[in-house]
């Protein structure tokens, strides 16, 4: 596959441009800040939950497009999950960027499988998983 | 700051050969992601000619020895090498003397000796370093950190929304207790040349010393220390076709008499006693341990292919890059650029953004092309925020560039537009 099909392929850009997830929350639950000194991403996740479940999650900074199509596919797939499952996917996402793990994620969720070719691409793969590695601090030290 | 001109694409002003200059450099002939290699990320470091790199190899492989300790004849050898390095770079910069040329790592370890020797000697509280807000971290932070560490205070050259200077005011900034003053000669992310010389004049009417960082501008441009009249001058090897960790402070022999070594050990100390030692004089005291030898050897042999080439000519050809470069961005309208219009104060460096498509998409495009730039804030995050943006993509040009280069990277840009227009 080219790069192009790769890293710029419909459903990444779409993640990228989408406003849905995009904008602070005021009174969030929850709050956490990630970066990437090396190429200036700089992203904060805003999350509120109700009887244990995220009810909303957003994100808000600024990033290249497979930063924000991250950011933007994390928001839309932890969205109604509990913390054990949103601790899934997120392991299940990492493992899809960080080890030889394939993908299989449910058909609601299976946009995320769009990010496999970034693999391909040693320097963008932190892109992709700035907001997943923050929001693992969020996800890590809540009861 | 766009320019309508219409530029001539044969860049015969300088009269440099490109074509024979490129041959010199092995990895020119090389493809990345499959296609020509073009590199414009000269600002982070330049491509290295094949005389650098076999002097370095003939070191290690004829005569490699440590200088000044042994008593045979590679060890003399190596020595010879090394101690005419000095000199070399000396003239090179027409530095009154060879003692007064310090080898470090790069600029950043030259900043921070002076930052170590002078200025935690001479900065105490209340102080002011007067410091300008388009500076590398390397200029900026060492500073900052003193500042810090002594209760003294950073103030800053008013620089305008462009990101040159506005000296109007230069002379009443000295009313403060203005301490040393560090400021480059050629921005990283603009290629802008502040007026140097109008500095270090008004700096000295009032007794304040000057260091210039010169990372960007030594490589491209002839330097007189002397002319100048700097106290201080840092620069490094590898943006000038020379060795990786390799780097040189200049020093006025004032300036260095008043410092403290910032490293001890081996082959800078006369005696030493059980509780005391004396250190050598200039230059040895600064350079503790065994020195980068090869890396000196090699930025022996850059200087001499530089000086072979002739810098007035090389600084001629990047200003006549910069203006092609800066005509063909005029036909493209959502690319904004950054720096001042005025290309007489620019070196061979061309930032901007290309919509609103992040500049880490545009270098990714852009290597998938063969086409290397440098992406992000480029150390110096103080001028991005002076401009408002994040980051810029960098495209920094030196002598074996040509308009084909230029070419290349605007195709580049034709294809990112390609892929986020869809």
């Amino acid at each position: 596959m080219s790069y192009e099909e790769d890293l710029y392929k419909e459903i990444i850009l779409e993640n990228y441009r989408s406003k849905k997830n995009k904008g602070a929350i005021d009174g969030a639950d929850f709050h956490a800040e990630g970066a990437n000194p090396s190429c200036g991403d700089d992203l904060e996740l805003f999350l509120t939950v109700k009887a244990g479940v995220i009810e909303r999650m957003t994100y808000e900074g600024i990033g290249c497009s497979i930063c924000c199509a991250g950011a933007n596919l994390l928001c839309e797939s932890l969205t109604g999950r509990s913390f054990d499952r949103a601790r899934e996917i997120v392991a299940q996402f990492k493992g899809m960027l960080l080890e030889e793990q394939e993908p299989d994620f449910e058909d609601e969720i299976s946009d995320l499988e769009a990010m496999q070719g970034v693999k391909k691409y040693p320097v963008r793969i932190k892109c992709a998983l700035l907001a997943w590695n923050t929001v693992e601090g969020i996800l890590n030290n809540a009861e | 700051m766009r320019s309508s001109l219409s530029v001539d694409k044969t860049p015969s002003r300088s009269g440099l050969d490109i074509a024979k200059i490129r041959e010199d450099f092995p990895n020119l002939g090389k493809s990345m992601r499959g296609k020509p290699f073009v590199y414009l990320d000269n600002g982070a470091t330049s491509l290295k000619p094949r005389q650098v790199i076999e002097s370095e190899i003939r070191y290690y492989e004829e005569y490699c020895a440590n200088i000044h300790r042994g008593v045979y004849e590679f060890s003399e050898i190596a020595t010879e090498e090394y101690d005419s390095v000095r000199s070399k770079v000396a003239r090179f910069i027409g530095a009154p003397e060879d003692g007064h040329v310090i080898f470090t790592r790069g600029t950043t370890e030259s900043v921070n000796v002076v930052m170590h020797g002078w200025g935690r000697k001479n900065v105490g509280e209340g102080d002011v370093i007067l410091i300008s807000e388009i500076e590398h971290h390397a200029n900026y932070v060492t500073w900052q950190q003193l500042a810090q560490e002594k209760g003294a205070r950073l103030e800053f050259i008013p620089a305008r929304p462009d990101g040159s200077f506005d000296l109007s005011g230069l002379d009443a900034l000295f009313e403060m207790p203005v301490k040393i003053v560090a400021v480059t000669a050629m921005s990283n992310v603009t290629g802008y040349k502040p007026d140097i010389k109008t500095i270090i004049d008004t700096a000295h009417r009032h007794d304040v010393p000057v260091l210039v960082d010169a990372a960007q501008y030594a490589s491209h441009h002839t330097v007189n220390v002397a002319e100048l009249d700097c106290d201080f001058l840092c620069f490094s090897g590898h943006k000038m076709c020379g060795p990786t960790g390799i780097g040189v402070l200049y020093g006025h022999e004032r300036m260095l008499a008043d410092m403290d070594p910032y490293m001890y050990g081996g082959d800078m100390v006369v005696r030493v006693k059980r509780d005391t030692s004396t250190f050598k004089p200039l230059p040895e005291r600064f350079e503790a341990g065994t020195p980068n030898i090869a890396g000196v050897i090699g930025l022996g042999a850059a200087v001499e292919y530089l000086q072979g080439i002739g810098m007035d000519a090389i600084a001629e050809h990047e200003a006549h890059l910069i203006e092609y470069t800066l005509s063909r961005a005029a036909e493209f309208p959502d690319l904004v650029s950054y720096g001042p219009a005025d290309h007489s104060t620019r070196g061979g460096i061309f930032s901007f953004n290309l919509g609103d498509v992040h500049s880490h998409d545009v270098g990714s495009i852009l290597d998938q092309e063969g086409v290397a730039v440098r992406t992000g804030f480029h150390c110096a995050q103080p001028i991005m925020r002076l401009f408002g943006v994040p980051g810029t993509v960098r495209a920094s040009m030196y002598l074996y560039n040509d308009t084909d280069d230029i070419d290349m990277l605007f195709e580049g840009l034709d294809k990112v537009r390609g892929i986020f227009n869809r």
